[in-house]
């Protein structure tokens, strides 16, 4: 898929947008809360990736953590502009910059979050799905899963282990280019050792509504 | 990890689905080190349970042993730390659970990292990606970069239509794919439909886009089970129907209708401006292939609504431009489909005879609305000119009505359109834009 894009091949970009474009418009949406502004930076992220398909290596991460990591930037980078616009209007209610960053941080933790999410292996997406928005115990997760209460209590750690991860890094600097996006975050996150990834270049992750369902 | 034996004798013989509401009230363990919650006072049971009350209702004044014998061992509290964040846990797992923190500092850290994780959780956005979204983002980067291999631009109405219409399937489930369709066109004089499921809809999108794929030299969908002869799409969709395996799940058409048609995007990219006029036999016509994708556009819209009204979804047309490329192909191939319905007697006799090239009578099309446009269709020979000088009629109506009408799913006597000039030509030309439709 690189190479298609680096070739300059527009067939590639449709299959590259149909592809990620849900992933995308999602972070974005998850860092801005605005529809508008999801669909400009959906426009942003595209946009820079086809003009600089080589920006991405392999050996730093999946493709698809690429994208999440080029889109966070991104949609970030548009919230400190529109905070800080707002700032400079806001007079003597204009937030505190440290409230901003704050802010910041927490809209790019949560856009991880739904990132980790949405790439952490199905079985254990599907225990979180249970406890946590069905409000089913860890008894009746096995039992709706049809595994051990064991192996239930054991997904929904793994699965909560996973998520905290999200709160492990800093929110980017306001310098920051985008021609070298942040790590891909599941380059280090503990991976189970049964339940391989979707790499890239394979077909759509397993399950309806993928991305979705959390 | 432990086995759930080592939980044995914490465990409440307890009725299925009950899960008391509130922690039982910790005791005085911080002098005795983690301790079960439940009460001593009642023997336990032989079985080594304890009896539902005593969990429920502690007694007001429970005496408190000093039992750290009876909590479970570390591992197994550990274990317990993501269903006790998620608040997944029983009573009793959970007091003991929170005993233990107290005392084990690995886990109280552990505790807290996934407590924190639990509020990062969120639902998911029901948000539906705008359909219209793709076009602005394919746009906006080769405007910045253009194309070393652009897709030709009449095959990018049918690389939007399928991206759409693979974006509404993968929105559904099996039972969806199993949703009776009703089918609709024209033939001669009538309405005719037929009954099938979304899953011979996209069958049908299958076995047809194959004829454009076999054209290109791709493989042909239907296999070693394609109909010798004359490519036909009712005999091909017909074959593909039958030797679809009742089996399979209906989902199973997604993912090859889905690689032929990137498949053909690719390869008209690569072949570019030298394929657009290769013919494409569909039965007793052909199109060239710069047609063939359009009228495929037009098929893969109409069919996806027949599949969102199905299953009630909502659907999107076709972008404003692409849509006039449709209306023009439906324009373009009256003058023929006229003709064909002359030479069946189902139409009125040309009027007078016009040499090939030159102007002759004509209707005026007007389509309004998105896409829409004017169009001159000569009405005495697909060989003559349609010039606006030369109007006998004149039809407006809207495209959305111009497009039902062509895809034979409303009859030309009940199309709103607006009608001025020779009732006969008027007639005739919305009989002719009916019968462009098709299964």
């Amino acid at each position: 898929m690189q190479q298609r894009l680096a070739h300059g091949e527009a067939a590639a970009l449709g299959e590259f947008y149909d592809r990620f474009a849900s992933l995308v418009h999602s972070l974005a949406h998850r860092v801005l809360d605005d529809e508008d502004a999801a669909d400009r930076v959906t426009r942003e992220v595209f946009a820079y990736i086809w003009e600089h398909p080589d920006s991405y290596d392999p050996k730093q991460g999946t493709l698809r953590s690429w994208v999440a990591a080029v889109t966070r930037h991104q949609a970030v980078q548009r919230l400190r502009q529109t905070e800080a616009a707002s700032a400079r209007d806001g007079g003597t209610e204009a937030p505190e910059p440290a409230e901003i960053e704050q802010k910041i941080h927490e809209a790019s933790t949560a856009a991880r979050a739904d990132y980790i999410v949405t790439s952490m292996p199905a079985p254990l997406r599907a225990a979180l799905e249970l406890a946590y928005f069905q409000r089913r115990d860890y008894r009746q997760t096995a039992a709706d899963l049809g595994v051990t209460e064991d192996e239930a209590r054991r997904r929904l750690r793994l699965g909560l282990q996973l998520l905290s991860t999200a709160h492990h890094h800093q929110a980017l600097p306001p310098a920051h280019r985008a021609a070298h996006p942040p790590r891909a975050p599941h380059a280090r996150v503990p991976r189970p050792p049964h339940t391989p990834y979707t790499a890239p270049g394979t077909s759509a992750p397993p399950g309806p509504g993928h991305g979705r369902s959390l | 990890m432990n086995g759930p034996d080592e939980w044995d004798g914490r465990e409440l013989p307890s009725s299925p689905g009950e899960r008391p509401r509130i922690p039982s009230p910790r005791t005085a363990a911080e002098d005795h080190g983690p301790l079960p919650d439940a009460p001593p006072a009642p023997a336990p049971d032989p079985d080594g349970g304890f009896p539902p009350e005593a969990a429920a209702e502690p007694p007001a004044a429970p005496v408190i042993l000093p039992a750290p014998a009876g909590a479970p061992p570390h591992r197994v509290l550990k274990s317990l730390l993501g269903a006790w964040a998620l608040s997944a846990c029983s009573a009793q797992e959970t007091a003991a659970v929170e005993a233990h923190l107290t005392d084990c500092a690995s886990c109280a850290d552990e505790a807290l990292r996934l407590r924190e994780a639990v509020g990062l959780l969120h639902p998911a956005d029901s948000l539906d990606l705008d359909p219209l979204l793709r076009s602005r983002v394919l746009e906006g980067c080769l405007g910045r970069r253009p194309a070393r291999i652009p897709v030709p631009e009449w095959a990018t109405p049918y690389d939007a239509e399928a991206a759409k219409l693979d974006a509404l399937l993968r929105d559904m489930g099996e039972a969806e794919w199993r949703a009776p369709v009703r089918l609709r066109w024209f033939e001669g004089e009538r309405p005719v439909e037929r009954e099938t499921t979304v899953g011979g809809v996209m069958g049908h999108l299958m076995a047809v886009d194959g004829l454009v794929a076999t054209a290109l030299g791709l493989t042909d969908p239907l296999g070693t089970a394609a109909p010798p002869g004359t490519p036909d799409p009712l005999v091909r969709t017909e074959t593909f129907w039958r030797a679809a395996d009742e089996e399979q799940s209906p989902l199973a058409t997604h993912a090859p209708w889905r690689d032929q048609s990137s498949a053909l995007i690719r390869q008209v990219s690569f072949a570019g401006t030298r394929v657009a006029e290769l013919a494409v036999r569909y039965g007793d016509f052909r199109l060239p292939l710069r047609d063939a994708f359009l009228d495929r556009a037009f098929e893969c819209w109409v069919h996806a609504g027949d599949i969102a009204e199905a299953v009630d979804y909502p659907y999107e047309p076709p972008a404003a431009s692409h849509l006039h490329q449709l209306v023009d192909l439906a324009a373009r191939l009256l003058p023929s489909a006229l003709a064909g319905r002359r030479r069946a007697g189902l139409a009125a006799p040309p009027k007078r005879l016009v040499e090939a090239g030159a102007p002759g009578r004509t209707l005026h099309l007007e389509v309004e609305g998105n896409g829409g446009g004017h169009w001159y269709i000569p009405l005495d020979s697909p060989a003559a000119l349609g010039a606006p000088e030369h109007t006998v009629a004149h039809i407006a109506l809207d495209s959305a009505e111009f497009c039902q009408l062509a895809a034979g799913h409303i009859s030309p006597e009940e199309a709103a359109a607006g009608q001025l000039g020779e009732r006969d030509a008027i007639r005739d030309v919305l009989f002719a834009t009916a019968s462009l439709s098709r299964l």
